[in-house]
C-alpha cells in the first residue's frame, strides 16, 4: 500500500497558550528586575544626581571617586569585619545546636522552634529589644555583669564595641537557619557508616563525630557558610534602627552606605556604583553557592 | 548515673540554657513592657514590677501611634504580594517545566539572573522608577516590585518537574483542558512547594525594612518594621515601656503564626535549604 | 490473517512515518485492529512501539500517515477528542484524588461543561446534578465489575499495586471507548504476579469487549494473550499475524530470532550441487529453489532437535556441553565434538538422561527447519519427497 503523501493535518497545540502563561512573569521580570539592574549599572557610569541635570557619561570616573571615598572604604572594612564575625560564629552555633538537638528524642520540635524563633522575629522590632537589653541603664546584660562585679560599657555607643554588638545580634538572628540546614544534613548521615565504626570498636561520640558526621556534613557546611555570608552582607535593619551608621561611622555597612548616598546625600551615581560592586560580590558568592549545591546533589 | 544518662542531662541542660539565652531579648522586652516608667530606670534589679500597671504601656503604644494601622498595612501588603506572586509564578513555572516551545532557555536564564540579584540592591533604581511613575508612598509602590518572585518560579519549576509527564498526558486523554489540568490537578499536587513559598515570602516581606523605608514617606502607608522606625522618632521613642510594648505588638503576629504553625514553617524552610 | 470483513475495524493505521531529530523511529507502519481484538505490539526496546502507541493516542504527531479509530479519521485531533483510553506504564493515577474521583474524571470532563465542573460542589444546575448521579452510577458499575468497590474511595497511596492497576483500567474503560491502549502494563510486576495480572487483563478485555492494543517487549506475554501480534523491529512492522503464524511461520530470520524461548538455533549453511542443504555437519533433504553454492541460514527450534539413540551413521555426532533441568523438561546444550562453543540447544523431555561429555547423534528433520537466505528473508523449502513428486 503506498504511503500516504498527504501531510497530516496537525491539530494546533495552541502556541499562544504557553506564551500567555509566561507573559506576566516575563513582563514583571523585565520591568522589576532587569530594567532596574540595567538602570543602576548605567547610572554608575554617569555623573547623575537625583534631581540634578541630565546625566553625562563619565566612564569609570564614578568608580574611581567611590574607591577613594573614605566613607566607602570604611563601609567595606566594616562590612568585611561584620561578615568575618558573624559567619563563622553562626555556622558553629548552628552546628552545635543541631548536633545537640539531633540526639534528643523528645523535645526536638520544641527546641527547634525556640532556636529558630529569632530568625522569624521581625528584626526591626527585635533591634529595639536588643537595644534595651544592652543598654547600660536598662539592660539585663549590663545588670548581670554589674552583679558579677564587672563594669559594663555602653557598647552600642562605643565605636570599638558597636560593630561586634551588632554582629552578636546578627548571629542571634541568623543561627536558626544554619541549625535547620545542619539538622537536615544530619538526617541523611548513612547509618551503615555509623554501624561500621561501632563494629570497629570506635563507637564513641567523638569518633563518630570526627569520622562520620563531620565529613558527611562538609558540603552542608560549605553551603551554610556561603548562605550566611550572603545574608550577613545584607545587614541593614539593625544599623538603621539602632546605630544609624555610628557611632563615628563604626557601623557604617555597605547597604547603609548605599542608602545614605542615595537618599540622604543624593549622590545617586556613587550609590549606583557602590550597588554595582555590591551586586558583584553577592553574585560571586551565589555562584559559589550554586556550584556547591550541584556538587552536593551529585554525591 | 550511667554515662548515657549523664550525657542526656548535660545535653538538655545546655539546650535549655541556650534556649533561655536565645529568648532573652524577647523575654526582656516583655518584662520592660509591663514596667511602669519609674521602674525602667531604677538602678536596682527587680524581677517583678513595683506596681502592676497591666497593659497600660500597650494601650499607650496603641494610642500614641497608628500601630494597628501599621499591622493592617502589613497584612494588606503581604497578602497582596503573595497572591500576586502565586498568580504570576505558577503558570510561568509550569511552562518552564513542561512546555516545549522556543525561548524557554532565555527566560530561564533571566530567572536565574534575577534570583542572584539581592533585592536590596534594586532599591535605588526602583525608587527612581517609582518616583517617575508617581508610586511613591502608595500601596502599589510597596507591592509591585515584589509581585514576581524568581525564587518562587525556581521552586515551583522544581516541583513541576517532579510531576511525571504521563499524568498530564493521561489528563489530556481524559479530555481536560490545559487550564483545568494546571489548576485542578497540578496545583494540588505541588501544594508543599506552594506552602513553602508562601511562608518564605510572608516572613521575608513582613520583616522587610529597606524597601518600605525607601518608598514610604508618611505614616499612612507604613508597614510594621517601618512603623518601628517611626516609633523611635516620635515621642514614644523615649518612653521605653510603651516603645517595647509597641515593638512586641509588631513582632507578635509572625511569632504567633510561627508558634502555631511551626511544623509547616520549619518543614518549608528546611525544604528550601535542601533544594 | 483473520479477515476483518465488511465491518469497520477498531483501529486502522496507514503509512505512518515518524522521526525524531536524530533519526527515523517509525517507517511505513500499516496496522489494523479488529473490533474486540487484542493486538500486541511486540519488539525490543527502541523499536518504536511505544512511539506508535502514543501516535495512536495523539500524544505524538506522526510526520506522515493517518490514524483511524472506528469510522473516524482522528489524525488531526488532539488526544482529548479521540475517545481513546490508555493505561500508562506508571498507571498515572492522580495521587490526591480517590479511586472514584480518578475514574469519574474522564466522564466529568466529557459530560459536564467546564463551568459546571468548576462550580460542581455548589450543585446549581439540576441537569448537572443528574449527570453527576449518572456518573456515580457508572463508576459504581465499573468498580463492581473490576472487584474494587470496597476500596474505590481510597486514594492511590492506600491501595495495593493490583488495586491501583484496576483503578487505572477502570478509568480507561469507564469511557466506553472503542480502543484501549496499554503501555507495558506488566513490566513493573514480579514474574509470578505478572502471569496472574495478565490473565486478569484478558478476562477484563473479554468482558468489556473493547479492542485492545498492548505494547510489550516480552514475547511470551504477547504470544499468550493476543489475537494478532505485530512484531516491530527497527521501526517497521516486521510481521503481522496470529501468534501461531509468528512462531511457526516467521517471514524473516530477525523475527524468528526474536520470538521463542530459548532463542531459535541458527546454523550457517549452503546449498550443495545436488540442491541439498549442508549446515554444520547436517544434511537436509530439502529443495529451496536457489542456485548451488548460495549461503543459507538454517533455523530450528529447540523442540525440533532430535537426540537419537542408536548409531545411525548419517547423523552427526555432537557432544553434550551442559544440561539445564527445568523439572518438567530440560535443555541440552550441544557442542561440536572438538569445539567448545554450543552449537545447538535441544529441548528434551528427559534431559537428565544425558551427562555433560556424552557423545550423541543428533538429527534435524528437514521439514521442521526454517530456511532463510543471506539477506534474512524466508525461503520456502519443499521436502525432497514432495519435490520429487512435483518433478515426477
Amino acid at each position: 500500500m503506498p504511503a500516504a503523501e498527504v501531510q497530516v493535518p496537525r491539530w494546533r497545540e495552541t502556541v499562544a497558550g504557553p506564551y500567555l502563561m509566561l507573559a506576566p512573569a516575563v513582563l514583571l521580570l523585565v520591568v522589576m528586575i532587569l530594567v532596574p539592574l540595567a538602570l543602576v549599572a548605567a547610572t554608575a557610569f554617569t555623573d547623575w544626581h537625583l534631581g540634578g541635570g541630565p546625566p553625562q557619561f563619565v566612564g569609570f570616573e564614578t568608580f574611581r571617586t567611590l574607591l577613594e571615598d573614605q566613607d566607602f572604604q570604611i563601609a567595606v572594612w566594616n562590612t568585611t569585619r561584620y561578615v568575618g564575625l558573624v559567619v563563622p560564629a553562626t555556622t558553629l552555633m548552628g552546628l552545635a545546636v543541631a548536633l545537640l538537638i539531633a540526639e534528643c528524642g523528645r523535645g526536638q520540635a520544641l527546641y527547634r522552634m525556640i532556636f529558630f524563633l529569632p530568625s522569624v522575629a521581625t528584626l526591626a522590632a527585635m533591634s529595639v529589644a536588643w537595644q534595651m537589653l544592652l543598654s547600660p541603664s536598662v539592660g539585663a546584660v549590663p545588670q548581670v555583669l554589674r552583679l558579677l562585679g564587672f563594669a559594663p560599657g555602653n557598647w552600642l555607643q562605643d565605636p570599638h564595641a558597636a560593630l561586634p554588638a551588632l554582629a552578636m545580634i546578627g548571629i542571634w538572628s541568623e543561627a536558626g537557619f544554619a541549625m535547620l540546614f545542619f539538622l537536615a544534613g544530619l538526617k541523611t548521615v548513612p547509618h551503615e557508616l555509623v554501624e561500621a565504626i561501632a563494629l570497629d570498636g570506635r563507637g564513641s561520640v567523638v569518633d563518630r563525630l570526627w569520622h562520620v558526621t563531620l565529613p558527611h556534613l562538609a558540603p552542608v557546611t560549605v553551603f551554610v557558610l556561603v548562605f550566611s555570608s550572603i545574608h550577613a552582607l545584607r545587614v541593614f535593619d539593625t544599623v538603621a534602627i539602632i546605630t544609624r551608621g555610628g557611632p563615628e561611622k563604626a557601623t557604617l555597612v555597605a547597604l547603609y552606605f548605599i542608602y545614605q548616598e542615595a537618599f540622604s546625600l543624593f549622590r545617586t551615581n556613587l550609590a549606583a556604583a557602590a550597588t554595582v560592586l555590591f551586586i558583584a560580590v553577592v553574585l560571586a558568592l551565589s555562584l559559589v553557592q550554586l556550584y556547591v549545591m550541584r556538587l552536593g546533589r551529585s554525591r | 548515673m550511667t554515662s548515657a544518662r549523664f550525657a542526656r542531662l548535660a545535653r538538655h541542660f545546655v539546650l535549655v540554657g541556650g534556649a533561655v539565652l536565645v529568648l532573652l531579648p524577647l523575654l526582656w522586652a516583655i518584662r520592660i513592657s509591663f514596667l511602669p516608667a519609674e521602674d525602667v530606670f531604677s538602678p536596682q534589679f527587680r524581677l517583678l514590677p513595683s506596681r502592676w500597671i497591666g497593659f497600660e504601656n500597650y494601650a499607650r503604644a496603641l494610642t500614641a501611634s497608628p500601630l494597628l494601622h501599621f499591622l493592617a498595612n502589613g497584612v494588606l501588603v503581604c497578602v497582596a504580594i503573595i497572591v500576586c506572586q502565586l498568580l504570576v509564578a505558577i503558570p510561568c513555572a509550569y511552562v518552564l517545566a513542561k512546555a516545549r516551545v522556543p525561548g524557554l532557555r532565555l527566560i530561564w536564564l533571566a530567572v536565574l539572573v534575577a534570583l542572584v540579584v539581592p533585592p536590596a540592591a534594586l532599591a535605588l533604581p526602583l525608587f527612581i522608577m517609582a518616583a517617575q511613575a508617581g508610586l511613591i508612598d502608595t500601596y502599589a509602590g510597596l507591592i509591585l516590585p515584589w509581585t514576581v518572585s524568581p525564587l518562587g518560579i525556581f521552586l515551583l519549576r522544581q516541583a513541576f518537574l517532579r510531576v511525571p509527564d504521563e499524568m498530564i498526558e493521561a489528563a489530556r486523554l481524559d479530555g481536560l483542558g490545559e487550564g483545568e489540568i494546571l489548576v485542578r490537578l497540578l496545583v494540588p499536587m505541588i501544594s508543599p512547594a506552594i506552602g513553602a513559598l508562601v511562608i518564605i515570602s510572608l516572613v521575608s516581606h513582613w520583616n522587610d525594612l529597606l524597601w518600605p523605608s525607601v518608598v514610604v514617606t508618611s505614616g499612612a502607608k507604613a508597614t510594621p518594621p517601618f512603623g518601628v522606625m517611626l516609633f523611635q522618632v516620635q515621642e514614644i521613642g523615649s518612653d521605653y515601656g510603651p516603645l517595647l510594648a509597641g515593638a512586641l505588638m509588631i513582632a507578635a503576629p509572625l511569632l504567633v503564626l510561627f508558634v502555631l504553625a511551626q511544623r509547616r514553617f520549619l518543614d518549608g524552610m528546611t525544604w528550601l535549604g535542601s533544594k | 490473517m483473520r479477515s476483518v470483513g465488511a465491518g469497520v475495524s477498531a483501529l486502522s493505521v496507514r503509512g505512518v512515518f515518524k522521526s525524531f531529530g536524530s533519526g527515523a523511529v517509525l517507517a511505513d507502519i500499516d496496522l489494523t485492529v479488529g473490533e474486540g481484538e487484542i493486538v500486541s505490539l511486540l519488539g525490543p526496546s527502541g523499536c518504536g512501539k511505544s512511539t506508535l502507541l502514543r501516535i495512536v493516542a495523539g500524544l505524538e504527531q506522526a510526520d506522515r500517515g493517518t490514524v483511524q479509530i472506528g469510522p473516524r479519521d482522528v489524525s488531526g485531533l488532539p488526544p482529548g477528542a479521540r475517545n481513546v483510553a490508555m493505561v500508562f506504564q506508571s498507571l498515572a493515577l492522580y495521587p490526591h484524588l480517590s479511586g472514584r474521583q480518578n475514574i469519574s474524571l474522564p466522564l466529568r470532563a466529557r459530560r459536564l461543561t467546564r463551568l459546571q465542573r468548576l462550580l460542581g460542589p455548589l450543585r446549581l444546575w439540576s441537569s448537572a446534578r443528574s449527570i453527576e448521579r449518572e456518573i456515580d452510577a457508572a463508576v459504581d458499575d465499573i468498580a463492581a465489575r473490576l472487584d474494587i468497590e470496597g476500596v474505590i474511595d481510597r486514594v492511590p497511596a492506600r491501595l495495593s499495586g493490583g488495586q491501583r492497576q484496576r483503578v487505572a483500567i477502570g478509568r480507561a474503560l469507564v469511557r466506553d471507548s472503542r480502543l484501549l491502549l496499554l503501555d507495558e502494563p506488566l513490566s513493573s510486576l514480579d514474574a509470578k504476579v505478572r502471569v496472574q495480572a495478565r490473565d486478569e487483563i484478558v478476562q477484563i478485555q473479554r468482558a468489556f469487549g473493547v479492542a485492545c492494543v498492548f505494547v510489550t517487549h516480552d514475547q511470551g506475554e504477547a504470544l499468550a494473550i493476543s489475537d494478532h501480534v505485530a512484531v516491530m523491529l527497527g521501526g517497521r512492522v516486521a510481521q503481522f499475524g496470529t501468534p501461531a503464524e509468528i512462531y511457526r511461520d516467521p517471514v524473516s530470520l530477525a523475527v524468528a530470532r526474536f520470538v521463542g524461548t530459548p532463542t531459535i538455533n541458527v546454523l550457517d549453511g549452503a546449498v550443495d550441487a545436488s540442491g541439498r542443504v549442508h549446515a554444520a555437519g547436517f544434511v537436509l533433504d530439502v529443495r529451496l529453489g536457489i542456485p548451488a553454492g548460495q549461503k543459507v541460514s538454517v533455523a530450528v527450534r529447540p523442540e525440533h532437535v532430535r537426540i537419537a539413540a542408536g548409531q545411525d551413521e548419517s547423523r552427526p555426532v555432537l557432544r553434550v556441553a551442559r544440561i539445564e533441568d527445568h523439572g518438567h523438561d530440560g535443555l541440552v546444550h550441544l557442542a561440536g565434538r572438538d569445539g567448545k562453543a554450543a552449537l545447538l540447544v535441544a529441548r528434551a523431555g528427559r534431559a537428565l538422561a544425558f551427562q555433560p561429555g556424552d557423545e550423541v547423534r543428533v538429527s534435524i528433520p528437514a521439514e521442521d527447519a526454517l530456511y532463510f537466505s543471506e539477506d534474512g528473508s524466508r525461503l520456502a523449502g519443499l521436502p525432497v519427497a514432495i519435490a520429487a513428486y512435483a518433478r515426477g
